[in-house]
């Protein structure tokens, strides 16, 4: 350490410098994601007292637990709505974010305002709205009783239908916005190249815009899929007995059979599934693209 | 009339209340280097994106190859564009941009492999086939636009500025490029451009555009020695300017009053047909037709006007020469550096600008 050069230490001043700018970050970085995620890690390990306390005795039970069938099922069904949810987004988000983003610049700016409106009233609220509207004697089924269209109203609310209506509704705009930035960024001339070259519609859409889009269709796959994947107040209150969500899961451990340390198992593997997930997608998707890039 | 490219019925685009494309009827033949030339407005670009399909005139005709594109999409013309901005597909390789085309028109695979090779070979892009565009220069990337259009074999390559992107000394390589690619495949080009010197250059035919009318159809030769148009005369090439009014026609002669009561109000012209006399004129003369002789000296000319050497600018192959020679009146000359770079003249020189009859065109006044 003694014979380090005069230029090796202005390096590492540099250095000490980097990591005291980055401190304010870091300690805020550790005191709200890392922090809560540790406590929940170390309690994943623990066991519930007979009142529902925690007892610190390291265990695997609850993640052995998990491998119960049930637990399965449930997770399977909100890998499945959840995925469902999705996929609806895209198909409807799509086409209103290419309509927004080829509009006169004012009028975007309009149809953005409208699509975030939603945002300003309390989502659980909203889920009421829609409660109110999809029961038995509610305006949807009172409305199409009225003109006719069915004869006794149909069943929606509680049902798996229901759960992804609520879904969609709710996080169409994350995926709207992040597919207007796309879509808004693509040059308007591309388009008219693969035009003038002989491409039909659908050719344009599937050579050329999902392409060039593709950065915007994954973040917002992403930001709908994981909180469709956790969501608990939707499924509770559109979804009854039988659509249970993992989120609904957790909630139900940590509030009702107070077991926090399954709870708190059940959010890791989530988080696992996630992070696990994701990584491997940008993973590929960079290496595609360096191979690409390279040859 | 079976050997037109293009034939072009009195088409008329309105952009709003502005009328974009006004009665422009004009053809292009077949295998043609065809440039429609003008200054930013007049029209060009949409006439352009008519041709392509992008827009719709508003009445009017575009025949291609004698078939009527009225209804025709873009996708379905026997046309290419190459865009001003090139607008090569970012995520495409080379070979995956230029194949996009033959692809969309289902051509078989082992065809397509063979047509995209053999255009990239034609604009000396052979190794570059798996870069991707951005990796490439404003040059490659310009030829990659060409071989794209290139590669469909259409009936016409319509290029919108094509040259406007790259920098002076690429400009003129791939000006010399553009026209012998052109020779070798015989397509017929319709180039759009705002640069005049580009133009003459490139085309065998071009069509000057002003305010959305056609100001002149001809050869490059045509427009620069024969403007039709006074606009014309002050967009291609530079041109000295006497005005007055056209007296005395006689024999295909006249004279011209100069209004400036400076001047001697006697210049002989050369009267163009069907030039009314009394009428106000305007006379061109390009700066390389002119002669400097000493003052009240020389061999007598048809025409002489004193003045007097403002500036001399030495470029190499010629000094321009800016001599006053009335108040309002300068004039360029251009006179070829023949003394091994020693200065024809001297700034303050006394000096008879002189010309015969027969360099200067009289064109009525606009």
């Amino acid at each position: 350490m003694m014979s380090e050069s005069p230029a090796h230490n202005t390096d590492g001043e540099a250095r000490a410098a980097a990591y005291w700018l980055l401190a304010p970050g870091l300690c805020w970085t550790a005191l709200f994601c890392v922090l809560p995620m540790a406590v929940i890690l170390l309690v994943s390990f623990a066991t519930r007292g007979t009142y529902g306390g925690i007892v610190w005795d390291f265990s695997l039970e609850n993640y052995g637990d998990l491998l119960h069938l049930l637990y399965g099922r449930i997770f399977g069904q909100s890998l499945l709505l959840a995925a469902l949810t999705t996929i609806l987004c895209l198909v409807m988000g799509f086409p209103l974010a290419y309509y927004i983003a080829r509009l006169p610049p004012r009028r975007q700016a309009v149809w953005l305002v409208l699509v975030m409106v939603p945002f300003w009233t309390n989502f659980l609220v909203r889920t009421y709205a829609w409660i109110f509207i999809l029961r038995t004697e509610g305006l949807l089924n009172t409305v199409l009783v009225k003109l006719g269209l069915i004869s006794a109203p149909i069943e929606i609310l509680y049902t798996n239908a229901a759960v992804v209506l609520g879904l969609v509704y709710g996080y169409l705009p994350f995926m709207v916005l992040p597919l207007y930035a796309a879509i808004e960024r693509v040059d308007r001339s591309l388009i008219e190249a693969a035009w003038d070259l002989y491409a039909d519609r659908w050719p344009v859409f599937w050579r050329v815009l999902v392409p060039l889009t593709k950065p915007g269709i994954v973040a917002g796959c992403l930001l709908v899929f994981i909180p469709s994947l956790g969501a608990f107040v939707t499924p509770d209150l559109l979804g009854g007995a039988r659509s249970m969500m993992v989120g609904n899961l957790i909630q139900h451990e940590y509030l009702i059979a107070r077991d926090w340390p399954l709870g708190s198992a059940l959010s890791i593997v989530v988080l696992t599934l996630v992070t696990g997930a994701m990584s491997w997608y940008f993973r590929a998707h960079s290496a595609a693209d360096r191979a690409r890039r390279a040859s | 009339m079976a050997d037109l490219s293009i034939d072009i019925r009195a088409l008329v685009k309105r952009h709003g209340a502005t009328l974009a494309v006004d009665h422009i009827t004009l053809d292009v033949r077949r295998g043609e280097f065809f440039s429609i030339l003008g200054p930013s407005g007049a029209g060009k670009t949409s006439l352009l994106r008519m041709l392509a399909g992008f827009e719709t005139p508003d009445s009017g005709e575009i025949l291609i190859d004698g078939r009527s594109m009225a209804g025709v999409p873009p996708n379905r013309r026997p046309v290419n564009l190459v865009f001003q901005s090139y607008a090569l597909f970012p995520h495409l390789s080379v070979a995956g941009n230029v194949a996009f085309g033959l692809e969309m028109k289902r051509v078989p695979q082992a065809e397509i492999g063979a047509r995209v090779a053999a255009a990239l070979e034609l604009v000396q892009l052979g190794g570059k086939r798996d870069r991707m565009p951005g990796q490439l220069s404003g040059g490659e990337q310009q030829r990659v636009a060409l071989a794209r259009a290139l590669v469909n074999r259409p009936a016409v390559v319509l290029l919108d500025e094509p040259l406007a992107a790259l920098d002076q000394q690429l400009r003129r390589q791939m000006q010399a490029e553009l026209k012998s690619i052109q020779a070798q495949v015989g397509v017929t080009f319709v180039c759009v451009t705002h640069h005049q010197e580009e133009a003459l250059a490139l085309s065998d035919r071009l069509a000057v555009m002003h305010q959305g009318r056609v100001a002149q159809i001809g050869r490059p030769q045509d427009l620069y020695e024969s403007p039709a148009t006074h606009f014309v005369a002050q967009f291609i090439g530079l041109s000295n300017e006497l005005r007055g009014t056209v007296a005395e026609p006689q024999a295909g002669q006249a004279t011209l009053v100069c209004a400036d009561p400076a001047l001697p109000n006697r210049i002989r012209v050369a009267l163009p047909a069907g030039f009314r006399a009394g009428g106000a004129g305007v006379l061109i003369l390009r700066p390389e037709r002119v002669q400097l002789a000493p003052h009240a000296g020389g061999a007598a000319p048809d025409n002489a006007l004193p003045g007097t050497v403002e500036t001399l600018r030495y470029i190499g192959s010629e000094w321009h020469c800016v001599v006053r020679i009335a108040g309002g009146i300068a004039w360029t000359v251009h006179l070829p550096n023949r003394m091994t770079g020693a200065p024809p003249w001297t700034v303050g020189d006394r000096v008879s600008v002189q010309w015969n009859m027969a360099d200067g065109v009289v064109l009525p006044l606009s």
